[in-house]
């Protein structure tokens, strides 16, 4: 019998919403969902098909019989496993107590369950993969407005102009925001794009910088250097909302258009260009203040320049620029239910909230866990749950984060394939994979909120079980029932949404309720009280920094070069991989079977380099990668480029097993480099020696 | 004459290969066998951004389809509407199609031992709705054409 689902992808954690057909419990077509992509879906999306039938992913749970890391595992039922799991806890509690737990996530739209477990456990070390990816950004953006890098919208498609800095759209794909992206380009809008290197996104662009590895912040001040003297910005939004704008003035003196070209490489004329530009398309102009971009050691301070020169545009909450996410509330409605725990009363381990004031406290910032582990300050850390979460592929240097980690009396790793960190761990519990699996439902907030929920297409092939029942499992053996008292999907469903009057069939026939049908737009100027600063405005010196003994507005510093010999590896997407997770899709596997390695013509030809042949890629001690050359005119000579999470190491996956490179594994040392302002790690700050391999064959010996 | 077409919006697509697994999700093809193909051209710098045109193949739909007149079991026929299919009863893989057409576009879905060529998803546009590649291209880049003559 054939039914359509309504549900969420799962091969990226954007979460596109699908729509699925199923016959005989077998998915037989996967497409955006058509009430809000038109049907609009990317090769990772389709390849969903090929992750629910894969023999490759974790089958039932195993429990580790050799040392970590040898890969000797013993299968085991569910019950055998939670138990071991709930006795290793339990042990743990009473020795070192409950704050010694860690459980990690990615982030997303379900982490208040982990996160109560967490708390209800005992421990306030709830922590996400955010300091690796968007926590310059959403730092940057409280320090500004007030609130965090999710407190706005991006309204593209009614944008005329759209100026991304290395932000990838068209690698990193996100439907919604591509189709937006398009058909603002296809009304004539304007996109300029900054990178290293050229890219897809930098196909579709208006106009190119290709600037110098590490010198965004550069051209950032340079536009504010002159759009403020050209006083293009919208001064009656900046007398409204914005505090100590002068300083703002006076710091930006010395950072002309010329001086940024010098620095970023490019030419003056196209920087007093593109500000003519924006003067034409003001305010619609749309700086994209980063994604990810825990990169440089001064990201932070870029994505701020970039924060502030939206603000410069005034483009806060206009048709075509920033608007403000509204919720349930904004629409008179009541909001749902969700799981919740108070923080226990502990300080961090990760010294977030008490050693680090100035950071965003929620899920604090996890490689700041590794010091605790190796020196027991301010207190063990010895429990490590990584809830799809792959530390060894998204942080740098795994084989010193092994070393921390074997301080660790439990690493559990709950994901729906074999990850890096869970070759090593001691319990790997395998959860259902998207189309396997409910999910709670969220609330999707927006000019327009949403309601959403996943709901399973078909039954599990293997042995494996929802994120939502294995936390359940845990809390009773670990007598925190109170805090999972539902024990089917049903009930949590109807408990979540008991207040909004609304049943889970309400999302039958589309997979969300939409809480309102015209956009909602607050009053431009009343605006007060929707900056969450200490002074209410939109923050140009932030006091938190400055008590940090941090500066708001940084002087630039030029990045390192690198040193003769040497690049600096930066890394990125692709459009049909997501990292390390869809390496062994035998359908995404086949379209890109293995990374290369970017590198500038000129510099391989001083090499000896030609396209294709095989390059040694060695870190600072000596540690030695092989990859396949691409040899290219767009990128910077300066670094070398390679797409993130190919070289992996579990056995198991046998088509993804030493595919490629891996970028982390290059990053030796790196894992103490991170930005003390924002927070993030500084992934493009390590330089590796690139030279051409002795296994290009000279001559062919056989026989 | 043919009836239908697949043209691809060259300033919307951003060569992300959807459209190649879309296909091969729909027709269940296992690995080595891709009906349609994104492409592009090396990058050129035109007014300072490097630029590229992208391209999208799958069949021609001839109008005198070598592959048809070759096949020694008349497998492959060519529509009234001008779509070039295979039939998989017929069809006993002898790969001669394959070799007949000058962009080799029949291929071996090697499970199956048969001839598997695209076919505008022929089952797909007999109940009035488009190829898969076009119905779930990421951009909506690619469009489903019904040509008219002047």
């Amino acid at each position: 019998m054939k039914k359509t689902v309504y549900s969420m992808c799962g091969m990226c954690t954007v979460r596109c919403p699908i729509r699925v057909e199923v016959e005989d419990n077998e998915v037989i077509w996967i497409e955006g969902n058509p009430h809000l992509l038109g049907g609009a879906l990317c090769a990772k999306g389709s390849a969903g098909t090929a992750l629910v039938k894969d023999d490759e992913r974790p089958q039932q749970p195993l429990i580790r019989e050799g040392g970590r890391g040898a890969g000797r595992w013993r299968k085991a039922s569910w019950s055998e496993a939670l138990d071991y799991i709930a006795g290793k806890l339990t042990a743990i509690k009473q020795e070192y107590g409950p704050e010694s737990l860690v459980v990690s996530s990615r982030g997303g739209p379900w982490q208040a369950m982990y996160k109560t477990f967490c708390h209800a456990f005992g421990s306030p070390n709830y922590t996400n993969h955010d300091s690796t990816c968007g926590r310059n950004t959403h730092h940057a953006s409280l320090s500004i407005n007030g609130v965090g890098r999710k407190g706005f919208i991006y309204d593209i498609k009614n944008s005329k102009h759209l100026v991304l800095f290395g932000r990838n759209m068209f690698a990193s794909l996100r439907i919604a925001e591509n189709l937006q992206t398009m058909d603002m380009l296809q009304k004539g809008g304007r996109l300029t794009y900054v990178d290293v290197r050229q890219t897809m996104t930098g196909l579709k662009a208006t106009r190119f910088f290709q600037v110098r590895p590490g010198t965004d912040y550069a051209l950032a001040l340079g536009f504010i250097h002159e759009i403020i003297k050209r006083q293009l910005y919208d001064k009656a939004f900046i007398e409204r909302y914005v505090a100590d704008f002068d300083s703002l003035c006076t710091f930006v003196e010395e950072y002309t258009p010329a001086w940024a070209a010098k620095e970023c490489g490019v030419k003056e004329k196209a920087i007093l260009a593109f500000i003519d530009e924006v003067a034409e398309d003001m305010p619609q102009v749309i700086f994209h203040p980063g994604w990810m971009l825990s990169r440089y050691k001064d990201s932070f301070y870029a994505s701020r320049a970039l924060h502030i020169l939206n603000v410069l545009m005034g483009n806060i909450e206009i048709k075509g620029g920033l608007i403000m996410p509204k919720g349930p509330g904004d629409c008179g409605k009541p909001g749902i239910r969700n799981f919740d725990c108070p923080k226990p009363d502990i300080k961090r381990a990760d010294g977030v909230g008490w050693k680090y004031k100035h950071f965003d406290k929620g899920p604090g910032l996890q490689h700041l866990f590794f010091d605790a582990m190796r020196t027991g300050e301010p207190y063990p850390v010895k429990a490590w749950i990584a809830m799809r979460h792959d530390p060894f592929t998204a942080m740098p240097d795994p084989q010193a984060q092994k070393l921390a980690f074997d301080n660790c009396d439990l690493l559990v790793s709950i994901d729906t394939h074999y990850s890096e960190f869970g070759w090593y761990c001691d319990v790997i519990l395998p959860e259902s994979m998207y189309l396997e699996r409910d999910n709670p439902v969220c609330v999707q907030k927006g000019p327009k909120p949403r309601l959403a929920v996943r709901q399973k297409a078909v039954e599990p092939l293997y042995d494996t079980k929802p994120g939502w029942e294995i936390f359940k499992l845990l809390a009773d053996r670990l007598d925190l029932q109170e805090y999972f008292p539902h024990s089917t999907i049903e009930d949590i469903w109807a408990w979540q949404l008991e207040p909004t009057g609304l049943s889970i069939d309400d999302f039958k026939d589309k997979g969300f309720v939409s809480l309102t049908d015209e956009a909602i737009m607050y009053d431009r100027d009343k605006l007060d009280g929707k900056f969450k600063t200490p002074s209410g405005k939109i923050e140009i010196i932030s006091n938190k920094l400055t008590d940090a003994g941090l500066e708001s507005l940084k002087p630039y510093e030029s990045p390192t070069k690198p040193p003769k010999g040497q690049f600096r590896l930066v890394f990125g997407r692709s459009a049909v991989h997501t990292h390390g997770h869809t390496i062994n899709n035998i359908l995404l596997y086949e379209l890109m079977p293995e990374n290369t390695l970017w590198i500038n013509t000129k510099v391989a030809a001083k090499l000896n380099v030609k396209e294709g042949e095989i390059v040694d890629v060695i870190a600072v001690d000596g540690f030695k990668q092989r990859i396949k050359a691409h040899v290219t005119d767009f990128i910077h000579p300066e670094c070398v480029f390679t797409v993130h999470g190919f070289g992996r190491q579990v056995p198991l996956q046998t088509r993804a097993y030493h595919a490629g490179m891996s970028d982390q594994k290059l990053m030796v040392g790196m894992l103490e480099s991170w930005d003390q302002a924002g927070g993030g790690m500084n992934l493009c700050e390590s330089f590796v020696t690139v030279r051409r391999s002795a296994r290009n064959p000279k001559r062919r010996v056989e026989l | 004459m043919n009836k239908y077409m697949i043209y691809l919006n060259t300033k919307r697509c951003i060569g992300c290969h959807g459209c190649e697994i879309h296909c091969k999700t729909n027709k269940k093809l296992p690995f080595g066998a891709i009906l349609c193909e994104i492409d592009h051209q090396p990058l050129t710098s035109i007014r300072g951004v490097p630029k590229t045109e992208f391209s999208f193949r799958s069949c021609y739909q001839c109008d005198e389809p070598y592959c048809a007149s070759i096949c020694p079991t008349g497998a492959i026929s060519k529509r009234e509407d001008g779509i070039v299919l295979v039939d998989e009863e017929k069809c006993i893989g002898c790969m001669a199609c394959a070799g007949a057409c000058p962009w080799g576009v029949p291929q071996l879905n090697q499970e199956k031992n048969k001839m598997v060529k695209c076919d505008f998803c022929v089952d797909r546009v007999d109940q009035g709705m488009e190829p898969v590649c076009v119905t779930k291209c990421t951009t909506q880049a690619l469009r489903f054409v019904t040509l008219t003559r002047f």
